[in-house]
């Protein structure tokens, strides 16, 4: 039996799979609801000054029939008197004590992080959370991404809440930079224990076309929002994975981004991430996902021998490089499997219109399965994801006599390189 | 035009594919895989580029929808009722290969043209006046079609109807579950809407104005006559009370009542698909004993599997192999004598069985009308009009298609020759103004 226990910059919770610092965490009675499902652990909606919050909140993107495959909110931190979040930690610790429970904070003044970490702490903290990344309301306020954008704000404010905090301390990353390391660097250099990331991205969700106001719609105007949800994860595995290859970069990060089954937490650990947390899949479709989370990760573990999460964490990390460091010599070509094609030839049309002009109708027109000119076939990829039949397409590996090469080899030794294909 | 009345038999169906809301169409919409070169348009007579309109239905252009049907085939609304998806398609959906239910064509189409209805979108506008003008003999859906497409190319048209309401079989003849007669006079009124088509009800060419006339009047002559009614075998008995011809008691309902009251037993005759639509028509009036008389077996009917497939679940029952000898009873029918048939259809001696039966239906083909343009020297083969695959006749300026000529196809079979005899005939008239003696 793998075991799932999840180690996060000293915070350690039955199984990697958090709640994140967001509306499914608001309460106490919420997050013992989620612990019941199986959640391992849980970032309490992030404590303040209680805000006034507008109605409406959320916006979302649909794409084909499919909702919400991205998501935005401009929700703020929590509106709820801080001595009742605390005493319903206090309540939710005592009732779940193996569960981990993390304090997301964002507050202004020394003073205040100093007292804030301190009630923290009394309620029951596992670990806090330093909310530098909301990039919509407390920003402007000076606090949240005004903070993660600033590696100096950043490392100071860290450095207090290190020093008056006696649990372990993330700091909560914005992705709205440019570049990720130098703010991950920051929380390090300020004594963090560990790192979260993504926040949420800086977006316009949508716009109301008859009305002409962005969405979501506050009376007669809007805002923008926090960008999240399934369609965010890529831009969350590359900050993960620019971090976790930094080789200055060596504290644990707990993996935020569009995380939704069991599939897409792997990825995050594979890069690097100790434990992952979720929000939007939550607010979609329930806490109860987590049950598939975990048999879906154990049956993972089981498959590929690994007994803990750190026979695995960053493992694919090693092979996230430059691309000056790909093998140009490689080479692929799509095949079209006859037996398992529909003859929809959406791959002709795309390869044709979207890509290299090497897939074509057969020559006899009865039949429907279009014919791959490998000679033309640049191994892109786009046929087999447009097509709508699992390993109908493959990409297959030529062994066309030449040594590996990258461009870097090229360059500086001379490496020989194959004739490019679809370059007329 | 004649004003159908509210309480027709036909009103107690209910349409056995139910419309679609919009959650409905926009779920199954976004399931369409955008085909290129599609498998459902090679299979559609007339050709409508179904990948495209439904997915302007998946982005919330249903307006653009509708506008692609129509521009394929301005009988949409009721094609995408009456036509056997099943066989045309849907049939070639390339899902069918995935081993996953096809997209629901049909309704989709359905949830776009009614909506275009509702909504009262207009797309069609008659074309400049040429000055030419085209006779269109039969005002069903051939004609309908033929009319339409005339108008846009702006030449004036005159629809001769021998009834008193047009839309042919769509009106008279369509099961009622699948489509009703008003969404057929309605679909005729949005067709009429272009403008500028005259339209002579109760006008039988032929009888009260010659068929030479028409050569004298118009310029052109689209010739949709359908066919005739209900072929009878011969059969002793046929005049009883209760022996009536498929399409003749069909109309009736649709048009009208038809007293079912005290019909317990009902046996149809023949295995076309009128003969089906008779089966789940009878039973949906909740006939208890219906019986399909069939001189072949299941393997050669010529009815579509999915629609015996329907009957059965209904609950008619096949006596396969069988032909009625008598219809007996005194005034009105009570029964049925049948001699049994072996798998050569040839009789086999002594062996006799009677059904009970207080409606009888004979569905065993129509008869056809084309031999009565003989005499004008146009080529007919088996009462059929003979055309060339631009809808031509061997005789100057006339064309034809539909039942007439292609011997009793689908409303869609009609709505394509309708609309290919226009395009021909706009050429003919096109040429002979150019180029004058060419043709």
């Amino acid at each position: 039996m793998p075991d799932l226990t999840s180690n996060t910059g000293g915070i350690v919770s039955p199984n990697p799979f958090w709640l994140a610092s967001a509306p499914p965490a608001n309460s106490g009675e919420q997050i013992q609801r989620a612990f019941d499902h199986g959640w391992g652990g849980a970032v309490w909606k992030t404590l303040g000054t209680p805000i006034q919050n507008v109605s409406s909140r959320f916006g979302a993107v649909n794409y084909g029939g499919k909702r919400a495959i991205g998501f935005n909110n401009i929700e703020l931190i929590t509106d709820r008197p801080l001595e009742v979040n605390f005493k319903e930690i206090y309540e939710t610790k005592k009732k779940y004590p193996k569960h981990a429970i993390i304090v997301s904070l964002m507050v202004e003044t020394k003073e205040e992080w100093k007292d804030i970490i301190k009630r923290s702490i009394d309620a029951g903290a596992d670990g806090l959370e330093l909310n530098f990344g909301c990039p919509h309301g407390m920003c402007e306020r000076g606090m949240g991404s005004a903070v993660g954008q600033e590696p100096k704000v950043n490392e100071e404010i860290t450095s207090w809440a290190v020093e008056y905090s006696t649990v372990p301390v993330l700091s909560k990353l914005t992705p709205n930079v440019g570049d990720i390391v130098p703010h991950g660097l920051a929380s390090q250099r300020g004594g963090a224990h560990g790192v979260s990331l993504i926040n949420t991205i800086k977006s316009i969700i949508g716009v109301d076309i008859d009305n002409f106001v962005p969405q979501p719609v506050v009376g007669t105007q809007s805002s923008n929002g926090g960008y999240c949800g399934a369609a965010v994860r890529p831009i969350a595995l590359h900050m993960l994975a620019a971090l976790s290859r930094d080789p200055g970069f060596n504290i644990p990060i707990s993996g935020i981004g569009g995380v939704t089954n069991w599939r897409d937490a792997v990825e995050f650990i594979l890069l690097g991430a100790s434990s992952v947390q979720v929000c939007t899949e939550v607010m979609l479709k329930g806490y109860r996902i987590v049950e598939d989370m975990i048999e879906g990760l154990e049956d993972y573990m089981r498959q590929h021998n690994f007994e803990t999460l750190d026979d695995f964490v960053g493992k694919a990390v090693p092979a996230y490089s430059e691309w000056g460091n790909l093998d140009l010599n490689f080479e692929s070509i799509a095949k079209i499997d006859p037996e398992a094609c529909i003859g929809c030839q959406v791959c002709m049309t795309a390869c044709h219109d979207g890509a290299h002009q090497c897939i074509h109708p057969n020559d006899d027109p009865a039949i429907r399965v279009p014919v791959i000119d490998e000679s033309e076939c640049v191994g892109c990829n786009l046929c087999q994801i447009v097509c709508p039949v699992d390993g109908c397409i493959s990409m297959v590996e030529v062994d066309n006599g030449y040594d590996s090469a990258t461009w870097n080899e090229h360059v500086n030794l001379g490496a020989k390189l194959r004739p490019k294909k679809g370059a007329h | 035009m004649l004003k159908l009345p509210e309480d027709r038999t036909e009103t107690h169906f209910d349409d056995y594919k139910k419309a679609y809301t919009d959650n409905q169409a926009a779920v199954e919409a976004n399931r369409c895989l955008y085909c290129v070169d599609a498998p459902c348009i090679k299979a559609c007579p007339t050709s409508i580029n179904i990948p495209e309109f439904i997915r302007k239905i998946a982005t919330g252009n249903v307006k653009g929808s509708a506008k692609t049907i129509f521009e394929s085939n301005i009988l949409g609304m009721s094609c995408a009722r009456v036509c056997p998806v099943e066989v045309l398609c849907v049939g070639d959906c390339v899902y069918n290969e995935m081993g996953v239910p096809p997209i629901e064509i049909g309704k989709l189409q359905r949830y776009s043209t009614d909506t275009a209805y509702e909504e009262g979108w207009e797309y069609f506008e008659a074309g400049p006046d040429t000055g030419h003008s085209v006779a269109v003999v039969g005002g069903g859906p051939a004609g309908l079609a033929a009319a339409h497409e005339l108008r846009r190319y702006g030449h004036a048209v005159t629809i001769f109807e021998a009834g008193d309401i047009l839309g042919g079989l769509n009106t008279t003849g369509v099961a009622p579950y699948k489509m009703k007669a008003d969404a057929s006079v309605a679909e005729v009124q949005w067709i009429l809407n272009i403008g500028g088509i005259d339209v002579k009800t109760n006008t039988t060419v032929g009888k009260d104005i010659g068929w030479e006339e028409l050569d004298q009047k118009f310029d052109a002559v689209f010739v949709g006559i359908g066919i005739g009614p209900d072929k009878t075998l011969d059969t002793p008995g046929e005049d009883l009370d209760g022996v009536i011809g498929a399409v003749d008691w069909i109309a009736q309902m649709k048009l009208g009542t038809y007293d079912m009251s005290g019909i317990e037993h009902a046996v149809v005759v023949g295995g076309g698909n009128t003969a089906m639509d008779c089966l789940r028509e009878l039973c949906g009036l909740d006939v208890p004993h219906v019986t399909m008389v069939y001189r072949g077996d299941e393997d050669r009917m010529s009815g579509y599997d999915h629609e015996w497939d329907a009957a059965k679940k209904l609950g008619a029952r096949p006596e396969w192999l069988s032909l009625p000898l008598e219809y007996q009873g005194s005034g009105k029918v009570e029964s049925v004598r049948c001699q049994r048939l072996d798998s050569d259809r040839k009789p086999i001696a002594g062996d006799e069985f009677t059904l009970q039966a207080d409606l009888v239906l004979l569905g065993v083909g129509q008869t056809k009308l084309g031999e009565q343009l003989e005499p004008l020297g146009v080529e007919v083969e088996w009462g059929r009009l003979l055309v060339d695959h631009h809808g031509g006749l061997n005789r100057k300026g006339w064309f034809a298609g539909g039942d007439a000529s292609n011997g009793a196809k689908e409303v869609v079979n009609a709505a394509a020759e309708g609309k290919l005899a226009a395009r021909s005939i706009h050429n003919y008239l096109s040429a002979a103004t150019t180029a004058p003696g060419d043709l």
